[in-house]
């Protein structure tokens, strides 16, 4: 089984820091997180060795919490944990982040659940968590001089990159695959760049971004989710980070991630354990559950049957930013639920629609599917008594519903159509 | 059967920097075995000690993912293409 190589990833000497790249601020190296294998600070993903993905390995010196406060109110706060340079805050970029944790009283009560915070990222700058992450994935760009952004995409992401490329100066051409909905079409095309529809899944979509990497057509462009990956998955971080802060620099005793790649989610888990080695937060255990839409389900199987490897699927869900059936991450997200004591648990579509509703319904909040396949699945694990309902438990939602209007559309209709009259309204509401 | 191989830029040393190879086989099996009595070292790369492909590696005969049909006894008609790559997936 996989070793957990975060452990390798996190030094922190209070050194001066001759030594290091500043334009990646406290990153030292890249780390293979199945072998340890280092490699230099390059657009590289894979390790030479096995094929391992590779990740960032760093030096934070010292951060405390006033340092971190004196931050914008942004992902920026925490560039002295992330591989951007200092100054990373002045440069032009979208600034995404510090989203806003709802308190959900009323869904809670519905749910019988005691504490519930909503960590609400619809309100990043073009509507879901992709902000996060493909803003670490510009900085390095810049780094190696890539002059091109680009990506596969299961939507939401080819929004993010082009209008990231938009604002920082940069071309981009991205990756879907062509039967997206088509609201998140209007928005991957609407910031320019070049937007290219495969027929197929977004796995082919994925096998195809691969190839064009190895090709002279692509080896200069920055794929954020491809050469550019280890520092793009880090931005992910900035979840926990936020998380933490925002109840007071304090990790939940329980939260519930949904999982496509499963990237964001063993990102979650390194941001957490960044905090507790720094001394951020206190060493408490957290309980991390992972959520999937049972119409493309490999991971929540593979939990369920007690096994180790994944089996890859072909998706079939309403839930297409969670439409991944072989999530490289995957075996970590087991790893996490079973050395955390969680749980890894699926929803149907119908399921998802309902929690989309309920949530809407309860909180205000308007959620995409992704959103909905999470509230399902705390709803489900609450139901199954999997996870706890007197401790303290925050949910994300990934994305706005604007995103996915397809999976609510069907149901939505005015209450009643009626003539101008107060009769007719009368009738109406009887 | 007479089947070409996609190489992925991690594997190039192996191959002096080709991206494409010839490759021989019945099976994908056949194939990842002259692949490396041709460019030798290049076998461990893909498969571990047990002889399994790596789990960070997928393969395609074609288009279909080995995984989702005979894994290393996948059939390797005349005329196929055989990918490597590394398995990176998010998005």
């Amino acid at each position: 089984m996989a070793l957990a190589t975060t452990e390798n990833t996190i030094t922190t000497s209070d050194r001066a820091d001759g030594a290091r790249d500043r334009r990646f601020g406290p990153a030292m190296a890249l780390s293979c997180r199945e072998c340890g294998a280092r490699y230099d600070l390059g657009p590289s993903f894979a390790c030479n060795e096995c094929f391992g993905p590779l990740e960032i390995a760093y030096d934070f010196g010292r951060v405390t919490r006033e340092r971190i406060a004196e931050g914008p109110t942004n992902i920026w706060r925490y560039r002295s944990l992330l591989p951007v340079p200092e100054d990373v805050a002045s440069k032009p970029n979208m600034a995404p982040g510090w989203t806003k944790l709802v308190n959900a009283g009323n869904l809670a009560r519905e749910l019988g659940i005691r504490s519930l915070h909503v960590k609400d990222d619809s309100g990043n700058p073009t509507h879901s968590f992709k902000d996060r992450v493909v803003a670490i994935a510009v900085e390095a760009a810049r780094n190696f001089g890539f002059h091109t952004l680009s990506c596969s995409s299961t939507g939401n992401l080819a929004g993010a990159v082009t209008a990231a490329a938009a604002r920082a100066g940069l071309d981009a051409c991205v990756f879907i695959p062509s039967d997206l909905e088509q609201a998140k079409i209007v928005m991957a095309s609407v910031y320019g760049g070049r937007l290219i529809g495969i027929e197929g899944t977004y796995d082919d979509v994925n096998r195809f971004c691969s190839e064009l990497i190895g090709d002279e057509l692509g080896d200069q462009w920055g794929f954020v989710n491809v050469n550019l990956r280890p520092y793009y998955a880090e931005g992910s971080k900035t979840l926990a980070y936020e998380i933490a802060e925002q109840l007071g620099w304090r990790i939940p005793d329980q939260i519930v991630i949904p999982v496509a790649s499963g990237s964001q989610l063993t990102k979650i888990d390194k941001g957490f354990k960044e905090l507790i080695a720094l001394g951020l937060v206190e060493d408490r255990p957290y309980k991390i559950f992972a959520a999937q839409a049972e119409g493309c389900s490999p991971v929540s199987a593979a939990y369920k049957a007690g096994h180790d490897v994944i089996r890859p699927v072909k998706p079939d869900t309403i839930a297409k930013s969670l439409a991944i059936g072989n999530p490289a991450d995957g075996p970590y997200v087991l790893d996490i639920a079973r050395r955390t004591g969680g749980a890894v648990e699926d929803v149907t579509d119908a399921e998802i629609v309902d929690a989309i509703r309920l949530l809407a319904r309860t909180e205000g909040i308007f959620a995409e599917t992704a959103g909905g396949v999470v509230v399902g699945v705390l709803r489900k694990l609450v139901a199954s008594g999997t996870l706890d309902p007197d401790a303290e438990t925050v949910v994300l939602n990934t994305g706005d519903g604007l995103k996915t209007l397809d999976a609510v559309a069907a149901e939505a209709r005015p209450t009643a159509v009626i003539r101008p009259s107060l009769d007719a309204f009368r009738a109406a509401i009887a | 059967m007479s089947v070409s191989v996609r190489i992925p830029t991690i594997l190039r040393t192996y191959t002096d920097g080709a991206a494409e190879v010839n490759g021989e086989g019945e099976t994908l099996r056949d194939v990842l075995q002259k692949l490396d009595a041709d460019f030798p070292g290049i076998g461990a790369r893909i498969l571990d000690e047990s002889g399994k492909i790596r789990r960070f590696v997928n393969v395609y005969v074609g288009d279909e993912d080995v995984r989702f049909a005979d894994n290393l006894d996948t059939a390797t008609p005349s005329g196929v293409q055989v990918s490597i790559i590394p398995a990176v997936a998010g998005g």
